[in-house]
């Protein structure tokens, strides 16, 4: 058949996209160093400007630079992706780990929880949970964690269920290591890539979700600029201050398709380690 | 049960409405909450809550008074509309270039098309409908860029130019998981060796790829698509939003911007029972297809 079987084609995204993450991380924590303006320098004479020289990305209704934005909005939307993936794949490798290992009662138990909570439509959940508990950075990132871990549990709780039952976990607890050692010692460093991979995955899954709560104004709140805030003020005026629209998004998808990228190529090592 | 314990989290319980009216005393308060069995054990509570909702009293929506039902079978069609076209724009995008992806593995196609679905699944939704807004409806003038139908034009091919940039934006992220997920799946089916046997025997080609091939895979890509079928009804919720398309996604939104918690409730419930219905479906369908699950 064709010809372009092998590892080049799974490699190829590598680089690109480390160096993508690596610069996007960069910016959000240098945005003080880079940014020209300050983000929320009010200048009424020059509200309203189109990209320029000066204004890279044009500026806002309050005359504020949308490019300093950006760059300082990188910093609320990466920290909650971030940090909401991590708690995600913390939670759902607990789980995870605890269901696989127990097994009987408490894995149906643990299982069926997955279940309930995969079977709630994600994002209109997190908007009415959103509205009524009014959160803040911190209870919003909880928030996305609570209803993100059920994928990575299963995965986990599977590869946990074959490892147990491999020689050298079996030969561990025969030569006397207690159950949580032979998790800490012989499954957990084996669940390692499997994790690498949830976590990627689930730091683009938390960047939309909190910029799709942010557009819908229940989400991270001004003046703490986001992305998906930002986004949710430029609808009003698109028609006429496109770029007050077109940047924000961009940043999101690029960061989104950087982790995604970043993903999918620990994946496709990871597939081609264990054969 | 979720969606129950969420209601009971509102601050202030449902009657905190009258709380701030002066002309309700406390003490009618405590009456209407006794007439309301709001004073009855939660677990008395959660039962009528749910016998309620299983005979269609679905409570009334806080904003204009009518039954949550009602409002909600109004705005169902407009959806269902919306989310068939979507499925099919999504089926008609992610066949061929699944199929091809997967034929010519590795080729200029296969890369090209891996770049552009992971950035289709990498899509913020409302942003990407934001864009086809400003480019294809109000800059290039093609397409309306809101609504379902013009207010004084209502004709088939008025109604289908309101339907294509929803469905379009509806349909990406799935389009480019189905293809991605029909791609592997052909692999895994082509390197088999019943279609080395076709091919050894010369059958053609295409029959190899489309008779063989695409039968075998097309079981697992109805189950998934099955499985997504559901997320159609609550990712309505985006697009309908930014399209002001008159479902039951920009229901949700408006209910959400009021406050209208029974609203809200019932339209997760609804998209909760779908998920759960069509779970089971593509389980069944799964099963009946593939004999090695039976």
């Amino acid at each position: 058949m064709s010809t372009g079987r092998g590892v080049r084609n799974e490699k190829w995204g590598a680089m690109p996209a480390l160096i993508a993450a690596a610069v996007l991380l960069l910016a959000a924590i240098l945005a003080p160093w880079i940014a020209s303006h300050a983000p929320d320098a009010i200048d009424l004479a020059g509200r309203r400007a189109p990209p320029s020289m000066v204004h890279w990305f044009g500026t806002d209704d309050l005359g504020r630079d949308l490019f300093s934005r950006v760059l300082f909005g990188a910093r609320v939307s990466l920290a909650v992706g971030i940090l909401a993936a991590t708690l995600t794949v913390a939670l759902g490798t607990g789980v995870g780990v605890v269901a696989g290992w127990a097994g009987r009662w408490i894995d149906a138990l643990l299982m069926r929880v997955a279940d309930a909570v995969l079977a709630i439509p994600r994002l209109p959940f997190l908007m009415i949970a959103s509205l009524i508990l009014q959160p803040g950075v911190a209870l919003l990132i909880v928030l996305v964690a609570a209803v993100s871990w059920m994928e990575t549990s299963r995965v986990v709780r599977a590869e946990v269920q074959s490892l147990a039952s491999r020689g050298f976990v079996e030969s561990a607890r025969a030569v006397g290591a207690s159950g949580w050692m032979a998790i800490w010692r012989h499954i957990l460093p084996n669940v390692v890539p499997t994790i690498a991979v949830a976590t990627t995955l689930a730091v683009g899954r938390s960047i939309l979700l909190e910029s799709a709560l942010s557009f819908f104004g229940v989400g991270v709140q001004p003046p703490t600029a986001s992305w998906g805030n930002m986004l949710y003020q430029a609808q009003a005026t698109m028609a006429t201050e496109p770029w007050l629209a077109l940047f924000p998004g961009a940043a999101i998808l690029v960061s989104v398709l950087t982790v995604n990228a970043l993903g999918e190529t620990l994946h496709a090592q990871k597939g081609s380690d264990s054969i | 049960m979720l969606v129950f314990a969420l209601l009971h989290a509102v601050p202030g319980g449902p009657l905190s409405v009258y709380l701030e009216n002066p002309g309700v005393r406390p003490e009618d308060i405590e009456r209407l909450s006794r007439a309301l069995g709001l004073d009855q054990p939660v677990a008395t509570q959660y039962l009528r809550w749910i016998g309620a909702f299983a005979t269609g009293d679905w409570g009334y929506s806080l904003s204009d008074g009518r039954p949550v039902l009602e409002r909600m079978l109004e705005r169902a069609p407009a959806t269902l509309e919306l989310a068939g076209a979507s499925l099919v724009v999504a089926l008609l995008a992610a066949l061929p270039l699944g199929i091809w992806s997967a034929i010519r593995r590795g080729g200029w196609f296969d890369r090209a098309g891996s770049v552009v679905a992971l950035a289709g699944v990498s899509l913020p939704v409302f942003w990407f409908g934001l864009v086809l807004q400003l480019t294809i409806a109000l800059g290039l003038g093609w397409l309306p860029s809101s609504g379902r139908s013009s207010a004084f034009d209502v004709t088939v091919a008025d109604r289908l130019r309101h339907l294509v940039l929803p469905a379009i934006v509806l349909a990406a992220v799935h389009a480019a998981a189905w293809s991605r997920y029909l791609r592997a799946s052909m692999i895994g089916i082509l390197s088999q060796r019943f279609i080395l046997a076709a091919e050894a025997r010369g059958v053609p080609r295409s029959r190899v790829w489309l008779r063989h091939a695409l039968r075998n895979a097309a079981g697992p890509l109805l189950t998934v698509v099955l499985l997504d079928a559901a997320l159609l009804v609550s990712g309505a919720v985006v697009t309908e939003s930014v399209f002001a398309w008159p479902g039951l996604g920009g229901l949700f939104t408006e209910a959400l911007s009021r406050r209208d918690y029974p609203v809200l409730m019932a339209f997760l419930m609804v998209t909760s029972i779908a998920v759960i219905v069509l779970n089971f479906v593509a389980d069944t369908v799964h099963r009946s297809l593939d004999p090695r699950t039976r």
